[in-house]
């Protein structure tokens, strides 16, 4: 078992290494897209031969494939390039954002996944009742408002009317080692409370109709009624035999949509101004910083394949039929 | 005569749906003795499983039991508040599905299963529960139990989970069991392994069963007695080689005479002409009479009433005592 869940780890490593490369692609071209990079890095009145200087300094003189070995090779080794804007290492403005997003991100989908599971079991067991049907509707509201309006909503209502959260930034965060954190501080997490809200509402109503849809169809099975059948409790039924069988498809979306959290928190960062890569993000693109962007998109892809491993390893914790076809591949 | 261990008693279920209350049992009565196997036989929608599930309480909404009574061994269940139901469920009344695949629970190990239902029905601890389930398996007949029990049900053949299904029944020492289409799902081979293990397990514990099949050869085999139903009614009910050898019903003779035989050479299998109404359209008087050769007009109107006849019970005016006067008049 221990070598087939090796060989089943290297063979997606192998995929996500592929993933990797075509992103890169993408990313090395936005830098050929978006015009000579020496007429961004220079000033208007730099001389022809100081030009000259600069690419040859760069190497931009190579061909391309070497250049974009030479990008993938140091993209691996963390090095993302210089920012335009900020004169600073890419890959140091990114260190200091990333703990800001993943904390809030985290969040975000611990909030979705609680009450998303929670709201769903309760409107699969009791679906004619009124709480139910005030989920199903609340769930629809959720579903259809864009984030910045919920957040904005959210501001005039604790911020501005009530005055009970801070409307913008991260409070007072804690430095250790690099990572800066807001979880041990009051203002810390006074100021997550929203953010989270707005970013995680969305995945909370996905993940309580599907928990609901998922309940739904379980508690149909002969494998529930035989579990009746056999005078089981009514709790052990619903929440070891029903609530388990329910897993599988909400590990799928918890996991896939961690990663679309991270990546659309640049909406709800730029309404609570919240100092993550996402805000970096949208000041990047406002100022061509391509090797920002760039950087972005190859984190942002990372974190998906990594994600998708994950969960994938996941399922055969949940699923032991899972096991048997990973360790016989057909 | 010591009292039954099934009695049940002019039961009628309903099922409400849109289109108005569907009657899909409509007054049964029988009796199960201790150690007796009664068969239950009809076409698909003659009432047989949902017999079953109204015994043990399962019949879900829309659903409901609309009168009569079910006693076990003296004691009326019918009306038993759920949680008390659910005591019985399991604990004096065993139940055994159709399709082995799907009764079990696929993420759980059968030991987990096994265990979970001896602990909800009596106070052995986890070890001592274990110890019973590794005997329950061995006496199902699965080899090597003590090492298969810590398998997961995808990791059994069918018959085998069958025999797993069987166990899982058999936990509490029910006095009754309710096998619904126990065989229906499994190769021929298998069958007679399954059949011939009910039948053992029948004798050495003394249990009552009631089986519930469409297979009169599986009746013939293995039952003791055995009741006929049509549209929701007991047409025929008796000794299984009276039934099966001289039926009275039409409708039993009809099911009978359709057994291929091997001693005749036939070019065309026999069949009864039309097929069986559906609930919402059942014809007044006796249900039958649309496809009966023997129907007379005092059938299209007026509802047969049970008669004994010798040791059948014969729900048929053919057998009135006012028409055989008429008969032999005539």
């Amino acid at each position: 078992m221990k070598t087939g869940m090796l060989a089943f780890i290297i063979r997606r490593a192998l995929q996500a290494i592929g993933v990797l490369l075509t992103v890169g692609i993408i990313a090395f071209a936005m830098f050929r897209f978006a015009g000579d990079p020496v007429n961004q890095i220079v000033s208007l009145d730099t001389p022809a031969a100081e030009r000259e200087q600069v690419r040859l300094s760069l190497g931009l003189d190579d061909p391309v494939p070497v250049q974009f070995a030479r990008y993938l090779f140091r993209a691996a080794q963390g090095d993302f390039g210089v920012s335009y804007q900020f004169r600073q290492p890419v890959s140091d403005l990114l260190a200091e954002r990333v703990p800001a997003t993943m904390e809030l991100a985290l969040c975000a989908t611990i909030f979705a996944t609680v009450f998303g599971v929670l709201m769903g079991v309760y409107s699969g067991l009791k679906r004619d009742s009124i709480l139910a049907k005030v989920f199903q509707t609340v769930s629809l509201v959720g579903i259809s408002l864009p984030t910045f309006l919920i957040g904005i909503l959210l501001i005039y209502l604790f911020s501005v009317t009530l005055g009970w959260l801070p409307s913008y930034g991260r409070g007072d965060t804690v430095r250790i080692g690099w990572w800066t954190t807001g979880f041990l501080t009051l203002s810390g997490w006074t100021a997550l409370i929203m953010p989270s809200i707005t970013l995680g509402l969305f995945q909370m109503t996905l993940i309580m109709r599907i928990v609901r849809a998922e309940m739904l169809e379980v508690l149909r099975t002969d494998y529930i009624k035989f579990a009746r059948a056999r005078g089981l409790t009514t709790r052990a039924i619903h929440f070891g035999h029903a609530l388990k069988n329910t897993l599988v498809p909400v590990i799928t979306i918890v996991g896939l949509q961690f990663g679309s959290v991270i990546a659309f928190a640049i909406i709800t960062e730029t309404v609570f101004q919240w100092p993550g890569m996402g805000l970096l993000f949208v000041q990047a693109v406002q100022n061509v910083d391509i090797p920002i962007m760039a950087a972005y998109l190859m984190l942002v892809a990372l974190i998906f394949v990594v994600i998708n491993l994950a969960v994938d390893i996941l399922y055969t914790v949940v699923d032991p039929r899972l096991r048997t076809t990973i360790r016989q591949p057909a | 005569m010591s009292q039954p261990v099934l009695s049940v008693r002019d039961l009628h279920v309903e099922f409400v749906t849109r289109r108005g209350v569907l009657k899909a049992i409509d007054g049964i009565s029988f009796d199960i003795a201790k150690g007796e196997v009664l068969g239950v036989v009809g076409e698909s929608g003659a009432g047989k499983s949902v017999t079953g599930s109204a015994v043990v309480g399962l019949i879900d909404p829309p659903g409901r039991i609309a009168g009569g009574e079910v006693i076990l061994s003296g004691m009326r269940i019918d009306n038993l508040p759920p949680e008390e139901l659910r005591r019985v469920r399991g604990k004096r009344i065993g139940m055994i599905f159709q399709d082995p695949l799907t009764s079990l629970n696929p993420l759980y190990r059968v030991s987990e299963q096994l265990v979970e239902t001896i602990r909800t029905h009596t106070n052995l601890s986890s070890s001592a529960a274990r110890k019973r389930a590794i005997d329950l398996l061995a006496e199902v007949g699965i080899p090597a139990p003590d090492r298969r029990i810590d398998s997961y049900p995808h990791e059994f053949s069918g018959g085998m989970r069958q025999r797993v299904v069987i166990a899982l029944a058999l936990c509490a020492e029910p006095e009754l069991i309710i096998a619904d289409e126990p065989t229906t799902a499994l190769d021929v081979s298998v069958q007679a392994q399954i059949i011939t293990l009910l039948k053992r397990l029948g004798r050495d514990h003394g249990t009552a069963i009631m089986l519930v099949t469409h297979d009169m050869g599986v009746i013939a085999e293995t039952a003791d007695r055995v009741a006929v139903m049509y549209a929701g009614r007991i047409a025929e009910i008796g000794p299984v080689r009276d039934v099966v050898q001289n039926p009275l019903h039409p409708y039993a003779k009809g099911l009978m005479g359709a057994i291929p035989s091997l001693e005749v050479e036939t070019d065309r299998l026999v069949q009864i002409p039309g097929s069986m109404p559906r609930l919402s359209a059942i014809p007044t008087g006796c249900a039958f009479n649309p496809r009966c050769p023997f129907a007379f007009d005092r059938c299209r109107v007026e509802r047969p009433e049970p008669i004994q006849r010798d040791l059948h019970r014969v729900a048929c005016h053919l057998y009135d005592e006012t028409t055989i006067r008429a008969e032999a008049l005539a």
